[in-house]
């Protein structure tokens, strides 16, 4: 006894030594990083810029940015370019948030760079005075009016009041249908939820795949937004709205039959024989390709309806339907899902006078060179009048007509719960997971 | 050599290089990441301590037992399949093909030289469903069987997991387990033979008992790699469909880089690294009692 004490005792105190060590290493990791965000927002970096870095998204289809920025340097901001040269990084879609996160930890973000997926994540960065108010930043260059007053509310509704994005995408979000399938299949275009789920079991009987949607990992918001816009159309407008200020639950009843009302269509196959490990690639060569007929997807996905070689059955074979009215709710099908898509943020730090010309170059032209040359929608305003496909010409009177907007199924959660509603929302259009079952995992993260 | 090695001053210069650079690489990362477990917050929005919320949260997460039984049943079906296969291909090797294993021994062991996602991708596509069969799909049509969505369904996911990881890892083991074998004198198997002994018998009574240390050192190897196993599910599933293949690594990975709480994240890195710590305790001690009683 009196030999082991002495032992104890050492050990004890290791343990107690490595414990001091663990906390004061883990506190002083957090002191440097505040003192580091102090000292850089002081822009001392500026004059080492030897070049405009760029970090875009990439999901393979998608990345119309990296064309556009380059047209600019080439043509319309070209003296910018030949002051500081652009320079341009891709980051893979699924693990950008992640790569975001990392940069933004060591202080060195990219001077301007697609936001983050998750909204939650973009209003951390501007809470720590990582991203440009790009608001104030048009006022003092004089240029305010390059962005339209809809898509600049738009983008403060998203983040919390924080002027931080620039609008390269200005969206509405919508089921796109296979027009021939539909005529082949003697179906009018639903305006109810009932015609539209009529017209599904329809095609399933006729051997037509009724929905493309990809469902594979944090690709699941491609089923996520079916259930979004069923609670929309359901609930109303302010049924996520509601959740995130904790006022109802995602358990609740009405949310858990939205979810089982989605989950009930993959039970009938609708989505495919496995949404699950479908991506966002393959959902969208499904539906342009003529193998189901209805694809729900935000106006983006112009740049790739208006490329013939991207569309092999034509844009004039293309429709676009809101999401329609569901018997018995309170939501109206002329509320739109409207957003930014993944708009562009700056970096406050470095930003001096070589920085600030090209913020104004791009908000004076990016609108002009997206529409003209992908007939891509932004959230600036046109000052070229542009020859456009008339597909594009149809979103825009969409866009136009509608009287209000939502945003969509995970906008305001945190990224957790963001991650485990994509991560299983193929499981809910594989008939795998109720809507039960769905609705707890993702409100255990919402706490 | 005495005289220098007797002498404390040479030993701790000698020593004092690699120790340093040891503890810098690895233990004052381990030390950092512990002192996370009571921290709250990001490397965005910096760090506020939060005592044992992090983990009293570990011990209430449904998520977090359903990522550790899926990383001990991981661990165990492919340490199981990894060093049985790895076994009985090493017997081939020694009592069947003989001195004519090498292209075999080759063949076998190329596997383990694929980068993981390499093999990743490769099983992907062998087990496609959709747009299209994959390879095995298509056979199973062939003999009249209707395609399985392998990766659709975590239960099915698991196999092929399990699968894959143990054909890539059973070159190593069957070569580290020839290297057993062939240790084993010829001359107690002849007269094993003798004796009367063969084939099965052969194996149970002689061949098992006298490579049974490397045996152990295998299971160690194997559970080890099974039990931080990350790449080769991450690159293939990336833990789905849901979180159905999620091992405690993913889970500790997302929960740190996808989520961005740190803290969380450092818990079930501390609790993965208990789990390693008390599964290698215990075969070291079954080892050690084994090569005592040998």
């Amino acid at each position: 006894m009196i030999t082991t004490l002495p032992c104890r005792s050492t050990r004890l105190a290791g343990l107690a030594g490595v414990t001091v060590l663990a906390l004061s290493l883990a506190a002083c990791s957090s002191g440097t990083t505040d003192e580091a965000d102090g000292e850089d927002t002081g822009g001392s970096g500026a004059t080492d810029a030897t070049s405009f870095t760029v970090l875009t998204a990439s999901d393979g289809a998608v990345n119309a940015w990296n064309a556009i920025l380059e047209t600019l340097a080439a043509g319309e901001c070209a003296a910018e370019e030949a002051a500081l040269p652009l320079e341009i990084s891709t980051q893979q879609g699924a693990t950008y948030d992640q790569q975001l996160q990392l940069l933004a930890g060591q202080d060195a973000l990219p001077n301007l760079l697609v936001a983050a997926g998750t909204p939650a994540l973009n209003i951390e960065l501007a809470d720590a005075g990582k991203l440009l108010d790009v608001g104030a930043a048009l006022e003092d260059l004089g240029v305010a009016d390059a962005v339209l007053p809809a898509a600049a509310t738009t983008v403060t509704n998203l983040y919390d009041g924080n002027a931080i994005a620039l609008p390269t995408e200005f969206n509405i979000e919508g089921i796109w249908y296979n027009k021939q399938i539909l005529t082949d299949n003697r179906i009018d275009v639903p305006t109810t939820w009932v015609e539209l789920t009529d017209a599904m079991a329809t095609l399933q009987a006729a051997g037509v795949q009724p929905i493309s949607a990809a469902g594979e990992g944090a690709d699941g918001w491609g089923v996520s937004r079916w259930i979004g816009m069923y609670l929309f159309r359901t609930v109303g407008p302010d049924a996520l709205a509601k959740v995130a200020s904790g006022e109802a639950s995602l358990t609740d009843p009405e949310y858990v039959a939205a979810a089982d009302a989605i989950s009930e269509l993959g039970t009938l196959g609708y989505f495919g024989a496995s949404p699950a490990t479908v991506d966002y690639v393959e959902a969208l060569e499904a539906f342009v390709t003529g193998k189901a007929a209805f694809y729900y997807m935000g106006s983006w996905v112009l740049g790739n309806l208006n490329d013939p070689e991207q569309n092999p059955m034509g844009e004039d074979n293309v429709g676009f339907m809101a999401f329609p009215e569901v018997e018995g709710g309170t939501g109206s099908a002329s509320a739109v899902a409207a957003n930014v898509g993944m708009p562009m943020v700056l970096s406050a730090s470095p930003y001096d006078a070589e920085q600030a010309a090209w913020l104004k170059c791009i908000a004076q032209n990016y609108g002009n060179v997206a529409l003209r040359d992908l007939g891509i929608i932004t959230g600036f305003t046109i000052t070229e009048e542009a020859e456009q496909p008339a597909l594009t010409t149809l979103i825009q009177d969409e866009m136009a007509s509608a009287e209000s907007s939502v945003l969509w199924f995970e906008a305001l959660f945190s990224p957790a719960a963001t991650l485990t509603a994509q991560e299983n929302a193929g499981l809910v259009a594989a008939g795998q997971m109720t809507g039960e079952e769905f609705m707890g995992l993702v409100q255990d993260d919402l706490g | 050599m005495n005289q220098v090695l007797g002498d404390k001053k040479a030993i701790v210069t000698l020593l004092a290089p690699a120790m340093i650079v040891y503890s810098l690489v690895m233990l004052v990362p381990m030390v950092w990441s512990l002192g996370y477990t009571f921290f709250d917050g990001s490397v965005i929005s910096g760090f506020t301590f939060s005592g044992v919320d992090n983990f009293v949260r570990l011990f209430q997460d449904a998520r977090a037992l359903d990522a550790l039984l899926f990383t001990l049943k991981y661990a165990v079906v492919v340490t199981v399949g990894q060093v049985l296969v790895g076994y009985g291909i090493s017997l081939l090797y020694v009592f069947f093909l003989k001195h004519s294993s090498a292209l075999v021994r080759t063949l076998v062991f190329f596997p383990v030289l694929m980068p993981t996602v390499a093999v990743s991708l490769m099983f992907g596509k062998l087990f496609e469903f959709t747009p299209q069969n994959g390879p095995v799909n298509a056979l199973l049509v062939v003999v009249g069987i209707a395609p399985v969505d392998w990766l659709g369904s975590g239960d099915t996911a698991f196999l092929v997991i399990a699968m894959m990881d143990i054909w890539r890892a059973m070159g190593f083991y069957a070569v580290l387990l020839y290297a057993g074998l062939v240790d084993i004198p010829e001359e107690l198997l002849e007269s094993a033979r003798l004796d009367g002994a063969g084939g099965w018998r052969l194996v149970r009574t002689m061949v098992l008992p006298l490579s049974l240390p490397v045996l152990l050192s295998a299971v160690i190897f194997s559970i080890n790699g099974t039990l931080k196993v990350f790449d080769s599910i991450y690159a293939l599933t990336s833990g789905g469909p849901g979180s159905s293949t999620s091992p405690l690594t993913l889970l500790m990975y997302r929960t740190s880089f996808a989520y961005g709480e740190y803290g969380y994240g450092a818990t079930i890195a501390l609790l993965l690294t208990v789990l390693s710590l008390l599964v290698t305790v215990a075969i070291f001690r079954s080892n050690r009692r084994d090569i005592t009683e040998s």
